[in-house]
């Protein structure tokens, strides 16, 4: 993958990774501690609210599956989008980087959606421990993806202006490795928080 | 080359030298404050009964005083050194992302500054619920006023800047090695700077965590840490400790790795054991995730967790125990100098392995459960924090200061400093083991005359006096040094490493030409040959941006402080706003 990054932007570094990648995977190494603490409280915590609503009556599971889909299909526009970049096709890399946008745009609106009708129906921040742990877990993924959104729209604004091309496959890369990571995590989160509720 | 000059080019620097001592001189003058609000409490607790400090005060004083010194004074004090040396030791022209760097430090300033203006508002809402601050004493229940909302919106920006530290020199110091600097020939105050950074990015992702729990509950009214609605204290120990235990780890280490550098140069010596002390240390950093519980033994967690964390704990105790014995062997047989540096170097292994073997004493749990909340975990800490870290690091300054000023502080005064710090600290220290054992508990305003712990108490008050005299003899020592200090020339020690091989104090860019590495000890195996002066060196201009995407932070912790949502938006445009300009500033490493 990495041999499209033309050898006139790399810098010589000791192990031959380049620095802003090897920096974004320690990053990532760190996140996962970030989400792990998260998910562990939301385990520790299940099944033990002493007021409903309890997941299994609030949990939407098919409305949730279609959110969960449009996210990993977000993941291969940004295989793509790399790919394009990489060989140098601007065209489509402008179309699949504003695919993911979009399809994380419409995560977002699903987590919107999931959120006001789960507080309508008497889950609140406040009304107990699943509230508690689910809001501030799925709300903390929700803002990474929103981070991640305002990252590609960037990436794709400059490609619009012609400031973006194979030379800049690298900084797609990293974004990308964003987004996949991003994407993990809503995996585990969706097993283990929704799939596997109590 | 010449450098700029001024203070737009001190507030806009990229240079690892000087963010360097912008580290240095911020963690000193927290050191002094956090010192001062040591100085404090020990007057308070000078007599029995004393009323020269309220109980409210006394809570802030050594609840700063512990935040303070672990947050603002030893991390960043360890991060100044990481910050000046290491890129000299590795052979590199900078960090790997030298504005990120800038803005770990005015995170870390700005952070510093948040939680501390708590003092100057009106009664001084300053922090009161302790440097580990457990639920449910924190929650706004029991704590309705912003004391408790400063500290965790400080720490939560402290956070950050420890973060962004991190992946700053894990690359820095994997990939930006010179040729020929194999990772077995790295300089081991560089190795345990590496291992240092891995446990920042894994253990400030828990804390933050806590924190952010501790936040909701106190601002939005959730229940994590309140057992009326099921959540349970127990987890904002569990999850403080999973930070705070490698957290410990993340203070000592760069302590050894000055003394690793220290011994050897004083010694004229190779350490003795390299490759064993490298992995001991590597070791520690994950052992260090092991040991969490024995923090926690009086809570009752069952006798299967106590049995195991008393294991891994007194397990931990063998790869530091190796590193003492590496550290005395190199003296064995060595040329031995004894400079303030050396002497601080020896301090540390001696205070050290005193607070090492109480430690122990803590890891059988039957006997921790006599020792906890009492003045004997305080002896025990502060010989590890003290003794240890803060030996280390002054050994460091003696050591690094004629590199960092060009001038050598004097060994009179230096050696005038060391023994007021080392009798001082043992004064005041020593005896809180016997004041613990008596059963004084730690942090109560005042004590009864009844309990005979009078004349101990005193005592431990003298000694804190002569830590405050030594610390100003070694001010007056810096300050005199500025003008009286000897020229130091690129080598006053006779130093092996490749800092040693260029000017003191060193050029913009480092090295003129990027040596070459062959051995593990370069300056003693080959001495540097005069090399040609290189034609233009590229030095990275300085910029603004990661001040401003930094000062970002504090606004937006304004918001939960004042309880107004809005200021949220304004800070995160401020973020927003700086991290888009220095992404696209044209900016060449």
């Amino acid at each position: 993958m990495s041999h499209a990054a033309p050898a006139a932007t790399a810098h010589y570094t000791s192990m031959g990774l380049d620095s802003r990648k090897m920096g974004f995977w320690a990053f990532i190494g760190s996140e996962c501690l970030l989400f792990g603490s998260l998910i562990s409280t939301y385990l520790v915590y299940q099944g033990r609210s002493v007021s409903g609503p309890t997941p299994s009556e609030i949990l939407n599971i098919p409305v949730t599956s279609i959110s969960t889909f449009d996210l990993l299909m977000s993941s291969l526009w940004m295989v793509l989008a790399l790919a394009a970049v990489q060989r140098g096709d601007m065209k489509w890399a402008k179309v699949w980087l504003l695919g993911v946008a979009i399809g994380g745009a419409i995560f977002i609106g699903f987590q919107i959606y999931e959120f006001s009708s789960f507080v309508r129906e008497g889950l609140t921040l406040q009304a107990n421990l699943f509230g508690c742990t689910f809001f501030i877990l799925t709300g903390t993924h929700g803002a990474h993806v929103t981070v991640g959104v305002l990252w590609m729209l960037t990436l794709w604004y400059r490609a619009m202006r012609g400031k973006l091309g194979p030379e800049h496959a690298m900084t797609v890369e990293i974004a990308g490795l964003y987004w996949h990571f991003v994407d993990v995590v809503w995996i585990v989160i969706f097993t283990l928080v929704y799939l596997l509720h109590k | 080359m010449s450098e700029a000059t001024g203070l737009k080019s001190w507030l806009t620097t990229t240079d690892h030298k000087r963010i360097g001592k912008l580290y240095f001189w911020t963690a000193f003058v927290f050191f002094l404050l956090g010192g001062f609000e040591a100085l404090l409490i020990r007057a308070q607790l000078a007599k029995p009964d004393n009323t020269l400090i309220s109980a409210d005060t006394y809570n802030q004083l050594f609840t700063m005083h512990g935040t303070t010194m672990v947050f603002m004074a030893l991390m960043p004090l360890a991060a100044a050194f990481f910050n000046y040396i290491v890129p000299l030791q590795i052979g590199a022209r900078d960090v790997a992302f030298p504005r990120l760097n800038a803005f770990s430090y005015w995170v870390f300033l700005l952070g510093a500054l948040f939680m501390n203006a708590s003092w100057l508002l009106p009664h001084h809402p300053a922090p009161d619920g302790g440097w580990f601050g457990y639920a449910t004493l924190t929650e706004r229940q029991f704590n309705p006023g912003p004391n408790i909302d400063f500290w965790l919106l400080g720490l939560q920006i402290l956070g950050i800047a420890s973060l962004a530290a991190g992946f700053n020199f894990i690359v820095t110091i994997l990939n930006l090695r010179a040729p020929g600097m194999k990772m077995m020939r790295l300089p081991v105050f560089s190795w345990m700077t590496l291992v240092t950074s891995f446990l920042m990015i894994t253990a400030f992702p828990v804390i933050t965590v806590a924190l952010v729990f501790l936040m909701f509950d106190r601002v939005f009214g959730t229940h994590f840490y309140l057992p009326q609605a099921g959540g349970d204290p127990v987890l904002w120990q569990h999850l403080f400790w999973l930070f705070g235990h490698p957290e410990v780890y993340i203070l000592i280490l760069p302590a050894m790795g000055v003394v690793s550098e220290v011994l050897p140069t004083f010694s004229r010596k190779p350490l003795f054991g390299y490759t064993v002390v490298v992995y001991s240390g590597v070791l520690i950093g994950f052992m260090g995730w092991g040991v969490w519980s024995h923090h926690m033994f009086s809570v009752g967690l069952g006798p299967i967790a106590d049995s195991v964390f008393a294991l891994t704990t007194m397990l931990i105790a063998i790869p530091t125990g190796v590193k003492i014995f590496n550290w005395l062997a190199t003296l064995w047989g060595g040329q031995i100098r004894l400079t303030t540096a050396m002497c601080f170097a020896l301090g540390f292994i001696a205070l050290f392995t005193i607070g090492g073997l109480s430690g122990v004493t803590h890891a059988a749990p039957p006997a921790d459960l006599q020792q906890t909340d009492t003045y004997y975990v305080v002896a025990h800490f502060h010989y590890v924090l003290f003794g240890g870290t803060m030996m280390g690091l002054f050994a460091g300054m003696y050591y690094w200061w004629p590199k960092m000023t060009g001038r050598l502080l004097s060994e009179r005064l230096g050696l005038v400093h060391f023994w007021l710090m080392f009798i001082g600290m043992n004064l005041t220290f020593f005896p809180m083991h016997f004041i613990g054992l008596l059963g004084m508990p730690r942090r109560i305003y005042t004590y009864s005359h009844d309990l005979g712990v009078d004349s101990m108490n005193l005592l431990s008050s003298i000694g804190a006096g002569l830590l405050g005299l030594g610390m100003i003899v070694f001010v007056f020592n810096m300050w005199r040094t500025r003008r009286h200090g000897a020229v130091a020339g690129p080598n006053p020690w006779d130093g092996a490493t490749l800092e040693w091989s260029i000017p003191s104090p060193p050029p913009v860019h480092n090295f003129d030409v990027i040596p070459t590495v062959t051995s593990r000890l370069p300056l003693w195996d080959a001495p540097p040959k005069p090399v040609p002066p290189p034609g233009h060196i590229h030095v990275p201009a300085g910029s603004w941006w990661p001040m401003v995407a930094a000062a970002g932070l504090p606004v937006m912790a304004l918001a939960p402080l004042t309880h107004t949502v809005w200021i949220v938006f304004v800070g995160a445009a401020i973020l927003l706003y700086g991290i888009y300009r220095w992404a696209y500033e044209p900016f060449e490493v």
